[in-house]
């Protein structure tokens, strides 16, 4: 452990209440829809009934008639300049392919005009009278055959792509790579072991409880507006820019609180359409989305296939990995260049310590069905999924513990990660999770399946997980820190807090750093208009790259305080100190308050105690984390229960303990959703099956047995106070160490997501391991 | 039509549509502590009482509640605080967007059976959903503020 690591906080570390909970907890309006008039103009969108067709005619004279009709737009109606909706950093790797509205629609869902209206009643009355004609086309449904085929989802000429992802709309390409290292063929040659997988993940959907939501104003200044649940404002801006065809300088982007994101709302899923009708009327208006709408046409996880072979010694040493990633983005490629990264970088890279060669290519492709999003992992469940089913068979083959096949394997500390930008892990601390997992479970290699009773078993798993931290030399975190006349101090921060306790983690960073109670810290986020520029929310950067700008702030503040206080007690500025909450002489003999220095700066003072810092990290050091799972398994009815979910993780120096520990559990329990019930079926034409929170099966509490989770924490020497993330690790491992129990149980790998009950007793049928029963 | 009912302890007088759903005519009353999170009765984020009974607003006509009375977290401030500070207190308020509804059964709960067991809090709450938190932290809230609560009655 580095010495700074056992540097002891006074703020930073605790588990201290967020600042916004008590207004959270006692259901006061601080939402979108609780902060915005009710008597607007409501927006409604029609969406497409096929999956591929061109609209052919459009009539909109009878809704128009219906009282209180204000406006609908169509494809005729809108600009022709294509954008994305992907909340990145400009230029995006998503291409530009789409429209406000388009004349080809692309899958059952897509927006086939904007309505608006003065109530809720006639906008749907509206809805119902709008005519459309359409001119039906075959659609790519199955996304095997979407590359190269003749069909196109995006055929037509100003489809742009800004990076080069390997993006080729004349083939439904949205991305394409190859990447490798070392002489893959000779490695895998002299492998004595050799496991092939091909593991399935179908979408999943966020289900945040508060759907996607806009409301939209001019202002006194003839500005646009947007007030919207949104993790990225920045991007918001951009894109609603981009969208509208009117300046960004015109738009103002706000968010209240939000209802849950999960990356959801790292996409702009809602907010173009509400701009467009205020910006036409010069109205207020607002969009709600439906539940069934989240389902069918927001953001949900890619659907990914993804083929690995691991390939090891006799003694279990994993030499070569090679993988392949077909992912699913959709109609649109919406973070789907990015997503099918992680799906390598974040797996084949546990696996740095013996590896000597290793490959991972991918296509990225389009389809005719809902486009995929952000949903926290990004990728690396899929692949995590497919390397971590890999090993634990690799260690049955070879006769070896799971747990020693990790510990022979896992990265470490030091290690020169290769598939991981040839990153250093310069905090690692999974040999130490791996040990605690252990003990907390009881693993016991020799009893890994036991009998709970005459038609129940209960069977462990295990898996390992890393995540990021930030995008590498790309994610922007800002802050804003100020003196408040009353001397404590006020952050001003762009980054966006969605019940992840960003805005009390950052404040925290202020007190620690500022010597002052977490009272004296008053956080305002987020506002285009007044916020540092922070690319957002999103890719677990929150705490590691806006943290950073926090502690860089909070420093430069000090010597902008020392200074000013220095004049005031007429000593030169190398004299002087700062102190919890005065500047005192050195010698302490001296000392003006941090009230009188806040005073002073109000009158004939020409510098600002103000500072704003912005950082951007090099690297993204991984956070590490180890699941084990106890699951009973009714071989009679193939149901499966999660009794007990150890998870023991690092996230280098915890922030707050409290709020880490929620993020761990609520990633645990979206995992299990994730293993056993959540799906996302198209039917024949393309439409999915499960339109709402009926079909759509999340976990209740009655679904999740024990979770027993804790921190082993590394000391990251680039993040502030030596930490890492945890937001996105912490859903990566549920999904293969419930399939590592399920083996244990029935003698069978299931591949394909999620592990229905009908799947289950299908492989205890096949294990043939109960046929005496 | 009208409609005469008790909000929060006021009687108010209101004029509705036979299909006005409790839930809308709540929001639009300023109890915005009353979310709405689904179509289909399956998350819980909409419960109130109604003469001292949870149901769910979504799934409520709001002329059923002719002459009864509702209440919503808006007027349960006091138990709101004191209770929810359980729930602060373990982080697990996260979003937030479920805890009115949480709160409003977690209430009730309490009245119904102050000694409830984990498996007992479990089962009451079932309906409501909740994205984030993954439940235990909830869990440990609501138990450290049944056992408050008895030690309060043990001290009267
Ligand atoms: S809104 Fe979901 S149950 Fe009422
Ligand atoms: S806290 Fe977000 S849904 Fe429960």
């Amino acid at each position: 452990m580095s010495k700074l690591s056992q540097k002891e906080y006074r703020v930073v570390t605790k588990p201290i209440r967020k600042l916004d909970a008590m207004q959270l907890v006692t259901g006061q309006a601080v939402y979108t829809d609780d902060v915005t008039p009710q008597d607007c103009l409501v927006v409604k969108l029609l969406r497409s009934p096929h999956a591929h067709a061109l609209i052919t005619d459009i009539d909109t004279e009878k809704a128009m008639a219906v009282p209180g009709a204000v406006a609908v737009y169509t494809y005729k109606d809108v600009p022709q300049e294509r954008f994305t909706t992907a909340g990145q950093t400009y230029p995006e790797p998503s291409a530009y392919d789409r429209l406000l509205l388009d004349r080809r629609v692309r899958f059952v869902g897509d927006p086939v005009a904007i309505i608006a209206a003065e109530t809720k009643e006639a906008a749907e009355m509206m809805l119902a009278r709008v005519k459309v004609s359409y001119e039906v086309l075959p659609a790519v449904l199955d996304f095997h055959t979407a590359k190269d085929n003749e069909l196109l989802v995006h055929p037509e000429d100003n489809w742009r792509s800004l990076c080069p992802v390997g993006a080729d709309n004349r083939r439904n390409l949205v991305a394409h790579e190859e990447d490798s290292w070392g002489d893959l063929d000779k490695t895998f040659a002299q492998c004595s072991q050799i496991v092939e997988k091909t593991v399935h993940c179908k979408a999943n959907n966020q289900a945040m409880m508060e759907t996607f939501r806009t409301y939209c104003e001019i202002d006194t200044y003839g500005r646009l507006h947007v007030i919207s649940s949104t993790q990225i404002i920045f991007h918001v801006r951009r894109i609603v820019s981009n969208a509208l065809g009117i300046p960004k300088s015109k738009i103002r982007v706000t968010k209240p609180r939000i209802g849950g994101g999960f990356g959801a709302k790292q996409s702009v899923v809602a907010e173009i359409y509400p701009a467009f009708v205020t910006w036409k009327t010069k109205r207020p208006s607002k969009l709600v989305y439906t539940r069934e709408e989240c389902q069918i046409a927001a953001s949900p996880r890619h659907e990914m296939e993804v083929h690995v072979k691991v390939g090891a010694d006799a003694q279990g040493h994993i030499r070569a990995m090679d993988m392949y990633t077909l992912s699913n983005s959709g109609a649109y490629s919406e973070h789907g260049p990015t997503t099918v990264g992680l799906s390598g970088h974040k797996s084949i890279s546990l696996y740095a310590n013996q590896l000597q060669a290793y490959r991972f290519n991918y296509d990225v492709v389009y389809t005719n069905l809902q486009s995929a999003g952000a949903f926290r992992g990004y990728g690396a469940p899929q692949g995590i999924f497919a390397v971590e089913s890999a090993v634990n068979e690799l260690a049955d083959r070879l006769g070896i513990s799971p747990v020693a096949i990790r510990e022979i394997n896992m990265t470490r500390e030091g290690n020169v990660i290769r598939s991981y930008y040839g990153e250093t892990a310069t905090s690692c601390a999974l040999d130490r999770c791996l040990q605690r997992a252990k003990e907390k479970i009881g693993w016991d290699d020799t009893c890994l399946c036991t009998k709970v009773d005459d038609h129940t078993v209960r069977a462990k798993g295990m898996a390992i997980a890393m995540q990021g931290s930030g995008i590498s030399n790309v994610d922007v975190g800002s802050a804003t820190v100020r003196l408040t006349e009353d001397g404590g101090y006020a952050l001003v921060i762009g980054a966006a807090d969605m019940g992840t306790g960003c805005d009390t983690i950052l404040a925290q960073m202020v007190a620690e750093m500022m010597e002052c109670e977490m009272s004296d810290v008053t956080v305002y986020s987020a506002d285009t208009d007044f916020s540092p520029y922070d690319s957002g929310s999103y890719a677990s950067s929150t705490t590691y790259v806006t943290g950073k700008a926090v502690e860089r702030a909070c420093l430069e503040l000090q010597e902008k305080i020392c200074a000013l206080g220095a004049g005031m007690l007429e000593l030169p500025e190398e004299q002087v100190m700062f102190t919890a909450d005065a500047v005192r002489s050195e010698d302490g003999s001296k000392a003006v308050s941090l009230t009188e220095i806040a005073t002073k700066s109000m009158c004939g003072n020409t510098e600002a105690l103000q500072v704003t810092a912005t950082h951007s990290s090099p690297t993204s050091p991984p956070p590490y984390m180890v699941g084990m799972v106890e699951l009973d398994i009714d071989i009679e009815t193939g149901e499966a229960m999660v009794v007990n979910y150890v998870a023991v993780a690092d996230c280098g120096t915890v922030i707050n303990e409290n709020l880490a520990r929620i993020q761990l559990e609520g990633g645990i329990v979206q995992g299990i959703g994730m293993a056993l019930y959540e799906n996302v079926t198209y039917m024949k034409d393309g439409s999915i099956a499960e339109n709402s929170l009926m079909e759509y099966k999340i976990p209740s509490r009655m679904d999740i047995g024990k979770l027993d989770v804790e921190f082993e924490s590394s000391f990251e020497p680039s993040g502030p106070f030596g930490a890492k993330s945890i937001g996105e690790l912490v859903i990566d491992t549920p999904v293969p160490a419930i399939a590592h129990a399920i083996y244990e149980a029935t003698g069978v790998w299931l591949t394909e997501l999620p592990f229905t009950p009908e799947k289950i007793l299908e492989a205890v049928e096949q294990g043939g391991k109960y046929k005496n029963n | 039509m009208e409609l005469k009912f008790t909000l929060n302890e006021v009687p108010r007088v209101v004029e509705i549509s036979a299909d006005t759903l409790l839930l809308d005519l709540l929001r639009s009353m300023k109890c915005y502590s009353v979310k709405r999170g689904c179509e289909t009765g399956n998350c819980g984020l909409c419960t109130v009482f109604v003469d001292e009974r949870p149901v769910l607003s979504c799934s409520t006509l709001a002329a059923r509640v002719e002459g009864r009375s509702v209440v919503t977290l808006e007027g349960l401030r006091e138990e709101a605080e004191e209770y929810g500070a359980y729930i602060a207190d373990e982080g697990a308020e996260q979003c937030g967007f479920c805890n009115p509804g949480l709160m409003m059964n977690a209430i009730a709960l309490y009245r119904e059976n102050p000694e409830a067991t984990d498996d007992e809090i479990k089962e009451y709450l079932a309906g409501n959903l909740c994205r984030c938190s993954g439940y235990e932290g909830q869990l440990r809230g609501i138990r450290s503020y049944l056992e408050f609560k008895k030690g309060e009655v043990r001290h009267e």
